[in-house]
């Protein structure tokens, strides 16, 4: 059927020069906003002219996790929780490559909420986007660690009654030296973040808040996809360098957005490099890295 | 288009123009597109894609600055917009 519909398509999207043609029309549902972000993505790319050789996308398991399926860069689809993981030994083993985790809330800071705290922690060179649509989207909508106070997920009928994580929060206090949210109606300024969080040295985050329609919007009668993106418009407010404290997210509340933390601190394999020079002095080799920048 | 005060280069600015494209079969009938094209420039249309959605047509065709954003929007890579040279305005006020 897919292959089909797009039988009937005779032009080029200039998008297609970083997809994966083979698997478009993507699975997403309709109003879905995980394409958007990955729009975003791909012009952030385009627009810092990379090599695109050394550009590796790494996603794990979710809705959003398909994304490294379908970008045409050298992608990696892990296992659920294991993106960060899997890129830090990608980023050990070839430190001259950007590497781009993209992945979703669930997959990232509830599976994979260890690995996610001690990569940032440890000051990794490496870009995290993490797409908070406030629910294990794909096994059909299970409450996260980042659904609001109060609303409902198919595991809390009668809402949910768990803190969620403030994800600014939460990467800045473990160590992030770039931490930015947008929205997905924010596009432009999403793709503006994620080429400073690209070209950031350290670890870099960027939250995208993105509707899921079929799951955290029906079943909190949200109405479409369109309709959480009105909201975002009518509901969004700019505070660049916000006070991280107040940018917690409540049910169908305030969204804080900006660029929050933006700051300069030795990165995992420059403190690799110090500790090897203070302990074997001229006899240490230092190891290359830096993420492409040197 | 109306400004708070003319421009000194007024003679110089120009209004871009872009020409719409829009891949009907892809479109999952959204409605990002049409929402906030700063133009009013879109629409959904009456008509059913292979799949049963609505995509959206120009309306106002003419009115397009080719600022992208119904491209950037788009969740399903099924529209975009070029740049046309040839028909571009003269800025008035
Ligand atoms: C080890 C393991 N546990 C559980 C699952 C089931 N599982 C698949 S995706 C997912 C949650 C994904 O949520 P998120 O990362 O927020 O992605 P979304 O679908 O919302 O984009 C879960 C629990 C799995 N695949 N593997
Ligand atoms: S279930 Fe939600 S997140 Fe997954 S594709 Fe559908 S709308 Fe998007
Ligand atoms: S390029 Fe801009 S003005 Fe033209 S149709 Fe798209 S959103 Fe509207
Ligand atoms: S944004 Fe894309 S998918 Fe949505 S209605 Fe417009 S063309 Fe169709
Ligand atoms: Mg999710």
């Amino acid at each position: 059927m897919s292959a089909k519909v797009e039988e009937l398509i005779k032009e080029e999207h200039p998008m297609e020069r970083l997809l994966r043609m083979d698997r478009i029309p993507h699975i997403w549902c309709p109003t879905c906003g995980l394409g958007t972000t990955v729009t975003a993505l791909s012009t952030a790319l385009e627009q810092l002219q990379l090599d695109l050789n050394n550009v590796a996308v790494v996603s794990g398991i979710g809705c959003t996790g398909r994304v490294a399926g379908y970008m045409k860069l050298d992608s990696f689809h892990t296992t659920h929780g294991r993106a960060v993981p899997f890129a830090l030994g990608l980023h050990i083993a070839r430190p001259e490559l950007k590497t781009i985790v993209f992945s979703g809330d669930g997959d990232l800071i509830s599976i994979g909420g260890n690995h996610f705290i001690h990569t940032a922690r440890r000051n990794v060179d490496m870009t995290i986007i993490c797409v908070n649509n406030f629910i294990y989207a794909m096994t059909g909508g299970q409450v996260a660690p980042t659904t609001p106070l109060t609303a409902k997920a198919a595991t809390t009928p009668y809402g949910n009654w768990e803190h969620p994580f403030n994800l600014p929060l939460l990467a800045a206090s473990s160590g992030a030296v770039y931490v930015a949210r947008w929205t997905a109606l924010h596009v432009r300024r999403l793709t503006a973040a994620i080429k400073e969080a690209i070209s950031k040295r350290g670890f870099s985050f960027v939250e995208v808040i993105a509707p899921c329609s079929t799951l955290y919007a029906r079943i909190n009668k949200l109405g479409t996809g369109l309709d959480l993106m009105k909201f975002y418009h009518d509901n969004s407010v700019i505070r660049h360098g916000a006070d991280l404290n107040d940018v917690d997210i409540d049910f169908q509340s305030k969204i804080v957005v900006g660029k929050f933390v933006d700051i300069e601190k030795p990165t995992y394999i420059d403190c690799l490099n110090e500790g090897g020079k203070r302990a074997f002095g001229d006899k240490y080799k230092p190891y290359g890295g830096g993420n492409g920048n040197n | 288009m109306k400004f708070w005060r003319t421009p000194l280069d007024i003679d110089k600015l120009q209004i871009p123009r872009g020409e719409l494209h829009i891949l009907k079969e892809r479109c999952k009938g959204c409605a990002f597109c049409v929402e906030y094209c700063p133009k009013g420039v879109l629409e959904l249309s009456e008509e059913f894609n292979s799949k049963g959605y609505h995509p959206p047509v120009a309306v106002k065709p003419e009115e397009c600055v080719n600022c992208d954003l119904c491209e950037m929007l788009c969740p399903d890579f099924a529209i975009y917009c070029v740049r046309t040279e040839a028909g571009e305005k003269e800025v008035t006020t």
